[in-house]
This record gives C-alpha cells, sequence and structure tokens, in this order.
C-alpha cells in the first residue's frame, strides 16, 4: 500500500469513528433503577477536554510547527496566546458568563443590556467571526489532502464541509460533548506518538541544535531563528498585536462561549477553564517540536512555501518505510479530526446563532436550524476557494483579532461596568468592528500598504481593541440616561456565587 | 397587501378629500386619538399609564385642561392653568357619592387667578364592574351640553378599557393559581398507592421500604416548595425520576422505563412541574387500560440553541381531538394539566413554543417539548 493510500485510510477512519461516536455516544440508556441520569451533568475534566477539541484547529495542529519553522522562536507567541487566552477568561469571564445564564453571546448582549439593537449587532459579528474563523479550516483541510495524496487544493475542504453538514443536518452532534472530547485526544495521540520515534532517531542522530544550521528561508542564520525580535520591520509592534489578539480574543469566539453554558454553575465553568489551560499547555508543547525537527530533516519545506505540511510529512522522511507512512498517516488524521472537530462547533455554534436571529420566524425551530447550518458551512467554503494563499495560521489570527476588537469589550465591560450603555456598546462595537475589518479585508485581498500601516493593517488588534474599549466607555458616559433599568440587578447576579442565598430579584421581563 | 390601484384611481387617491368628507375625518381623527390611548389604559389606572394616555384624552375632548384620578387622588394632569390640579381630588370625592357624570363651576374649585381660563368643569366617573374606580375630569371655559356628552362617553370608553386591563390581570392571576393548583395536584391515588407499596415492602425488605419512603419525602417536597416560576431540566428530572422509582415500585416490571437525556442540555431553564404532568398521564395511559408491559420512555436531546424533551408511552392511545380540546383548555377531558403546562411554555417562551402531541387511538403517545437554551427574563 502507497503513503498516500495510508493516508486515506487514517483520514476515512477519523470521519467514520467521530459519525459513530456522535450517533452512539448519547445512547447510554438507564432504567431509573440504576442511578440518577439528572444528577450526571457534565463534569469540568469531560468539558474541558471537550472545549480543546473543538478549540485545537488547524491553526494549531499545522500553522504552529510551519510557523516557528519558517520564521522562528518568535512565532511561539501564538501558542502561547491561545493558551493564555483561557487565563483571561477564566480571571474575567468564566464564571460571570455561566451566571448569566446566556447560551451566546448575543444573548449575553440582550440580558445584560436589555437591548434588541445590541444583540443583533453582537449576533452579526458573531456569525462574521464564524466564518473567517471556518474559511482556514476549509483551506487547511484542502493543503492536508493536497500535501498527502497529491488532490486539487479545495478537495479536503469540500470533504469536510460535507462532513460536517450531513453530520449537523441528520444529528449526528447531539452527544457533541463526548466528539469533541475525545477529538482532543485523538489530536493529542497523533502528534505525540510520531513525536517519540522521532526524538528517538534525532537523539541517534546526535541531537544537533536546529538553531545551528542555516536554511535559506526568512530568518536566515541560526541565530536570528532562536532569537526574537531580530528579523522583519516593526517586530515589537507585530508581536504586541498578536499577543492582545490572541489573549484577548479568545472569549470572543462563538464555538468556545457556547461550550460554557453546558456547565452547571460558575463555579465549574472556573474549574472546567483550569483544565483547559493544563490541556492546551500539554499540546502546545508538541507542533513547535514538530518546527524546530523541519528544521534540520525537511528545510527544503521552507524554500517550497509548503511550510504548514511539516506536521504531515515529517514523521515519513524521519522514520522512513512503511512505519514512516504509518506515522505520518496518523498526523494527517489528527489534522482532520482537528478540521473536523472544529469546523462542527463552528457551524454548531454559527447556525444556533443565524436561525435564531436572522431566520427564526420563516422557518420552524428544527428547519431554521438545518437552513442556518446550509449556510455556516456554504459562505466560508466560499471564501476559502476564492481567497486561496492566506495562511491558516494568519487567517486565524485575523479572526482572532476581528474578535477582540468586537466582542472582547462587549464582554468585559458587560461584565465589569455597570455604567455601559446600549449605544456605547453599539458605538464601540462598531468602531471596533469597522477597523478590524477593514484592516482584515485589506490583508485578505492583498491590497495594504508597505511601511508602517501595512504592518497596523496586517496586524490590527494594538490599535483597534484600544479604540473600541475607549469608544465603548466614551459613548457609555456620554449616554447616561441610557443605562439599562435592572443593571444593578444584573450585575448581582454576574457576580454571586449560586451557594450565596439572596434575593436575586423577579427577572426583567 | 393593499389591493394595486390603476394608474387613474391612483391619481384619484392622491386629490384632496380621498379620506372621506368633513365628517368622515373627523371620526377619523376621533377613532386614531382613542387608538393612542387604549394601549395605556389596558396597564389598569395608573399615575403611568394615566400620564401615557392624558394628553391623547385631551386631544380627543378638545378642551384646555383634562385630569385623571382614582378614588382618592389625581394620577395625571394635562393642559394649561395647572394650579387647578389640587382641586382634582375633591371634585373626585363628589362623583364617587352620585356615580353620574355631573357639571360643577367656580363654587367648587375656587380661583383667585383673574387670568384663568377654567370656569366649568365635567367629571366623568370611571367605573369596572359597577364600581367607581376614578374619574376624568375636562376643565373648560364654558360646558356645552355637547362636550358633557362627549365627556361622558369618553369616560364610559375609559371604562370599557379599563375592564380589559382587569380582565388581563385576573388571567395572569388564574394562571398563577394554577400553577399553585398543579403543585397541589399529586393525586390523591398516588400517594395512596405509593405508601401501599411501600408497605408492602416493610416486612419482607425493609431497606427498599426505607429508600422508597426517602424518595417519597423528597417528591413531596419539590412538589409543594415554594419555588419560583423556572426550574432547571436537572431539577425537573430528578424529580420524574422519583416520581418513576415509586411508581415502579408499584407495578414492578410492567412499567419498563428509558431515559435518554443528553448531559449539554441538563442546565436548560424551564416552568417549574412542566414535564410532572407529561410523565404522570404517559405512566398512566401506558399502563391502564392495557395489558402486559407499557413503556415510558423520556428522552432529551440537545439540538443548536434548543434542546428537545419527548415523552412517549406505547398505551391505547388518544383521539386527537380530545387532545386538542384539552391543549384548549377544556376542563371535562380527563388530562392532567396537558393545558396549563401548554399555556406556561407559551407565556414563558412565546407562541412559538407550545406542545405537540402526537397520537391516536391504539398508537401511543408522544409528547414533544421544545425549550429554547436561553429566553429573556426565564432563569432558574
Amino acid at each position: 500500500m502507497t503513503a498516500a493510500g495510508y493516508s486515506v485510510l487514517g483520514v476515512t477512519a477519523v470521519f467514520v469513528v467521530t459519525l459513530a461516536v456522535g450517533a452512539y455516544g448519547w445512547r447510554f440508556s438507564r432504567t431509573t433503577s440504576d442511578f440518577f441520569v439528572a444528577s450526571r451533568t457534565v463534569r469540568p475534566g469531560l468539558n474541558a477536554s471537550a472545549i480543546g477539541g473543538e478549540y485545537l484547529s488547524a491553526a494549531s495542529f499545522l500553522g504552529v510547527a510551519g510557523l516557528v519553522l519558517a520564521f522562528g522562536t518568535e512565532m511561539l507567541w501564538y501558542p502561547v496566546g491561545w493558551t493564555a487566552g483561557y487565563l483571561v477568561l477564566l480571571v474575567l469571564v468564566a464564571a460571570p458568563l455561566r451566571r448569566s445564564g446566556a447560551y451566546t453571546l448575543p444573548d449575553f448582549a440582550e440580558s445584560r443590556l436589555e437591548s434588541r439593537g445590541v444583540r443583533r449587532l453582537s449576533a452579526l459579528l458573531v456569525v462574521a467571526i464564524g466564518w473567517l474563523y471556518l474559511m482556514p479550516q476549509f483551506q487547511g483541510a484542502g493543503l492536508a489532502l493536497a500535501s498527502t495524496t497529491g488532490t486539487g487544493p479545495w478537495l479536503g475542504g469540500v470533504l469536510v464541509a460535507t462532513v460536517v453538514l450531513v453530520n449537523v443536518l441528520f444529528g449526528g452532534m447531539r452527544s457533541i460533548t463526548f466528539v469533541q472530547a475525545f477529538q482532543y485526544w485523538l489530536k493529542l495521540t497523533a502528534l505525540l506518538f510520531p513525536l517519540l520515534f522521532m526524538a528517538a532517531i534525532w537523539l541517534g542522530d546526535g541531537a544537533v541544535s536546529p538553531a545551528s544550521v542555516e536554511v535559506g528561508d526568512v530568518v536566515g542564520s541560526g541565530d536570528s531563528w532562536v532569537s526574537p525580535l531580530a528579523g522583519a520591520e516593526h517586530e515589537v509592534y507585530t508581536t504586541y498585536s498578536i499577543i492582545i489578539a490572541t489573549f484577548l480574543g479568545t472569549m470572543g469566539l462563538p464555538h468556545v462561549v457556547v461550550r460554557f453554558y453546558t456547565n452547571p454553575d460558575g463555579a465549574a465553568a472556573r474549574r472546567t477553564t483550569l483544565f483547559v489551560l493544563a490541556l492546551l499547555g500539554l499540546f502546545y508543547l508538541l507542533p513547535p517540536v514538530y518546527g524546530g525537527l523541519g528544521r534540520l530533516y525537511a528545510p527544503d519545506l521552507v524554500a517550497d512555501g509548503r511550510a504548514e505540511s511539516v506536521v504531515l510529512e515529517l514523521p515519513a522522511r524521519m522514520v522512513g518505510g512503511t512505519a514512516g507512512d504509518l506515522l505520518s498517516a496518523l498526523t494527517t488524521a489528527g489534522a482532520f479530526a482537528a478540521f473536523l472537530s472544529t469546523s462542527s462547533g463552528l457551524t454548531v455554534a454559527v447556525a444556533g446563532v443565524i436561525s435564531q436571529d436572522v431566520m427564526g420566524h420563516r422557518f420552524g425551530g428544527v428547519r431554521a436550524f438545518q437552513a442556518g447550518a446550509v449556510v455556516a458551512v456554504l459562505v466560508p467554503l466560499g471564501l476559502a476557494v476564492l481567497t486561496e494563499g492566506v495562511g491558516v495560521a494568519q487567517a486565524v489570527g485575523l479572526a482572532f483579532a476581528f474578535a477582540a476588537s468586537t466582542l472582547c469589550p462587549l464582554l468585559v465591560l458587560g461584565i465589569w461596568w455597570r455604567r455601559l450603555t446600549d449605544v456605547g456598546a453599539i458605538a464601540g462595537m462598531l468602531i471596533g468592528g469597522g477597523c478590524a475589518g477593514g484592516s482584515v479585508l485589506a490583508t485578505l485581498l492583498g491590497v495594504g500598504p508597505e511601511g508602517w500601516a501595512g504592518a497596523l493593517l496586517a496586524q490590527p488588534a494594538a490599535w483597534t481593541v484600544p479604540l473600541a474599549f475607549l469608544t465603548m466607555v466614551g459613548a457609555s458616559l456620554a449616554t447616561p440616561r441610557r443605562v439599562p433599568r435592572h443593571a444593578a440587578r444584573t450585575m448581582v447576579r454576574l457576580h454571586t456565587p449560586e451557594s450565596v442565598q439572596l434575593d436575586r430579584g423577579a427577572p426583567p421581563r | 397587501m393593499p389591493p394595486r390601484l390603476p394608474m387613474p384611481g391612483a391619481l384619484r387617491w392622491l386629490r384632496r378629500g380621498h379620506l372621506g368628507t368633513e365628517a368622515e375625518q373627523a371620526t377619523f381623527r376621533t377613532l386614531h386619538s382613542a387608538s393612542l390611548t387604549a394601549p395605556a389604559l389596558r396597564g389598569g389606572l395608573t399615575t403611568d399609564s394615566a400620564e401615557h394616555a392624558i394628553r391623547h384624552l385631551r386631544d380627543l375632548l378638545g378642551v384646555p385642561a383634562v385630569a385623571l384620578t382614582d378614588t382618592v387622588a389625581m394620577l395625571a394632569w394635562d393642559g394649561r392653568f395647572g394650579h387647578h390640579e389640587r382641586d382634582a381630588a375633591a371634585l373626585a370625592a363628589i362623583v364617587l357619592e352620585s356615580g353620574n357624570t355631573v357639571v360643577r363651576d367656580r363654587a367648587d374649585f375656587a380661583c383667585s387667578d383673574a387670568g384663568c381660563g377654567l370656569r366649568q368643569v365635567v367629571v366623568s366617573p370611571l367605573v369596572v364592574e359597577d364600581r367607581v374606580v376614578g374619574t376624568l375630569q375636562a376643565f373648560t371655559a364654558s360646558a356645552s351640553a355637547g362636550l358633557v356628552r362627549a365627556v361622558a362617553e369618553v369616560g364610559r370608553w375609559v371604562s370599557g378599557n379599563l375592564e380589559l386591563a382587569e380582565l388581563d390581570a385576573s388571567r395572569t392571576r388564574l394562571m398563577e393559581a394554577e400553577v399553585r393548583a398543579l403543585r397541589a395536584q399529586i393525586s390523591p391515588h398516588f400517594i395512596y398507592n405509593s405508601l401501599t407499596a411501600i408497605a408492602s415492602f416493610v416486612r419482607t425488605d425493609p431497606e427498599q421500604a426505607r429508600e422508597l419512603l426517602l424518595e417519597f419525602a423528597d417528591f413531596t417536597r419539590y412538589s409543594f416548595s415554594r419555588h419560583g416560576e423556572y426550574t432547571t431540566l436537572a431539577e425537573e428530572l430528578r424529580s420524574i425520576e422519583r416520581y418513576l422509582v415509586l411508581e415502579k415500585a408499584r407495578f414492578g416490571d410492567r412499567l419498563q422505563v428509558t431515559l435518554r437525556v443528553a448531559q449539554e442540555v441538563l442546565p436548560v431553564a424551564v416552568p417549574f412541574l412542566c414535564l410532572q404532568p407529561l410523565v404522570e398521564n404517559a405512566v398512566r395511559h401506558g399502563l391502564e387500560h392495557k395489558q402486559g408491559v407499557g413503556t415510558v420512555t423520556i428522552i432529551a436531546a440537545d439540538h443548536g440553541g434548543e434542546c428537545l424533551i419527548s415523552v412517549e408511552d406505547d398505551g391505547v392511545g388518544e383521539d386527537p381531538e380530545k387532545v386538542r380540546r384539552a391543549l384548549a383548555g377544556d376542563e371535562s377531558v380527563d388530562s392532567v394539566g396537558l393545558g396549563n403546562v401548554d399555556a406556561r411554555l407559551r407565556t414563558a417562551f412565546g407562541d412559538d413554543y407550545g406542545l405537540v402531541v402526537e397520537t391516536g387511538p391504539g398508537a401511543g403517545t408522544k409528547v414533544i417539548v421544545r425549550v429554547p437554551k436561553f429566553a429573556p427574563g426565564v432563569r432558574p
């Protein structure tokens, strides 16, 4: 059997297992004599695995290794930021968001600011962020399939989109927690297992440092590969911008927020987040090692502009023979688990928002959700085919910057500042979203200027996030009469632990 | 959609007088003012609603000043010469006694202001269910017979709206009373049967009897608890599981129960005791009038922004027409609280979220509940 054959087999296995766990995982039927089903709410550990499974996307699985290979150690800010985003989430958002009872971000906006306008705007933003994030998943799938089996660059995306759509339309994602938790461990295994073999070979070869070799890449010499801030222009600004976008963007991702609803209370939400931090920290140790080994064993990938396929090709190159092909098939399968889980989570979240806020009144409940799912998948698939050539990690980074400039201020100020008004929230989201969105568009279309202006557009978060916060605060202070009527009561509910007995007041109607 | 007019028609429509004669237009204006008043008045007679309504009432009457009072104090004033606000309460007292529309002049509301143009006042009672609840007062320079008639008619119209408001309020009270009743509606049969079943275990299996008694205690505590309007699906299911344990003790292997619950939907907020009646119905229909084993299946599934709950039995089924009547609130139909659950779901989540019942004679019964994961104002 050829290497491509093994890969196809691995990918098929992932698809089948995902469908099977989705269909049968929830069927643990019990009669009442056994135990109380109702007391088995999702435990923080399981929920955290599910969040990890959903969150670790193509950008994490393929992109990080590729970036480290091509641009050096300063790219480690991406995995650091993607993990630390959960630290911010833990400290500022997790428990209050759960206590608000909101399922999606528009729900939170509506219940906190008591305004339909804010709800509609945040729904639009959620859909935009979801699409921006789905697009690179489909692109990544195309890239992965093309690199291992030599098919067209769009086939992988279409395949993943089809499986996700079938799964969602026929109700296969009903036990989504189990499916996603399974995907996390699959992804971890798919990276860790080949790495053990490769590390052994590397040690056998004398444990050469990746920094000691000269590779004709962007970074140039080995020294500049390991030392951050020693290369491209406006390095400091770009780094800080990445940090801000990744730290603050996580809380605005629709599929992450939705999962917090599964926690029974605020304390469980915090515990879940803590577990997520540990699981992500563990996972993100692995991709940079692929990047480093790639410099030694597959340096030509950089010159070819295929750095992102290093995770897929490295095992076959280092181990060789059938064993190498099998290990490469494993990482390919892991990559498809990443595409599948992230796209499923995003599709469910985006479809929920589309069906509720856009087409809820034209179709019935279930129909609206299915129609929403179709729209949620087809638009980014079209975008993915149209905008080839944007790096997976870069596109995901832009989604983060957009989320950090719009929904992060809404969440943070909504939870921690009682004088926020609906006008302020709308103004802040429009300004932040407009600036970040414009920059994203300019980058995706490749029309950005050179020099400082180019750097500002390529990584907009460092200026758009403060701008959005300031606008939101300023516009709220200018409209003090529009502070929601029940703001004080809502704040009490958001910040008081559920175990405390107090009059939370009749909910506003 | 209005029917499309042909071109000449459209031109004619644009010409003056297209909206009817002077008299017709006056009628339209009156009706328009009246329609603007109605929504405020449907909230009942309060300072808030009076202030919203009063401007339109003055438009309607075309007088310099109008006041609305309840039986003891003024609620709202609109118009010029605001110093007469203080007289409104005293004027209201006059009508409270007589119950008729009266005309009063300066003898009853003294005025030292030479420029004050209010010399007469027409006071009309607002009557709800044969009881005077307030007054409508129209101040003017001189009250014509026509104005007196107009004030009396407007007063009657306002009274009509207030009666509707009373109706709304009593409907809400009825709904609350039904929830309380439902809470106390654990059927005497169930209590009797449970205790008998427990008694049968006391000698043979004391440990089992003790367990069942504790379940029974917990079940009644939940059902009678002074609970808020909403609870979580987890709480509701826990109570249902207790109920089913007790029923299983009684029926033994004749009652088969399957619970299939997606963990993700356990935190969803649902109206208190909204599933209990459905399960009780299922157990009754699944076993009564039926030989052999009856199966009750309860499924709660995750579906995007919604949770889908279904309660199904394989019993004798029901005539769909009868279920339709039960859902419409027909008391004579023997179905525990079906209409009540339906009404409460609709009140909480909107008309899209009523009960769906699939049944037919001999075909079992399946009741489907859709609950959104988030609805404004709904939280446990």
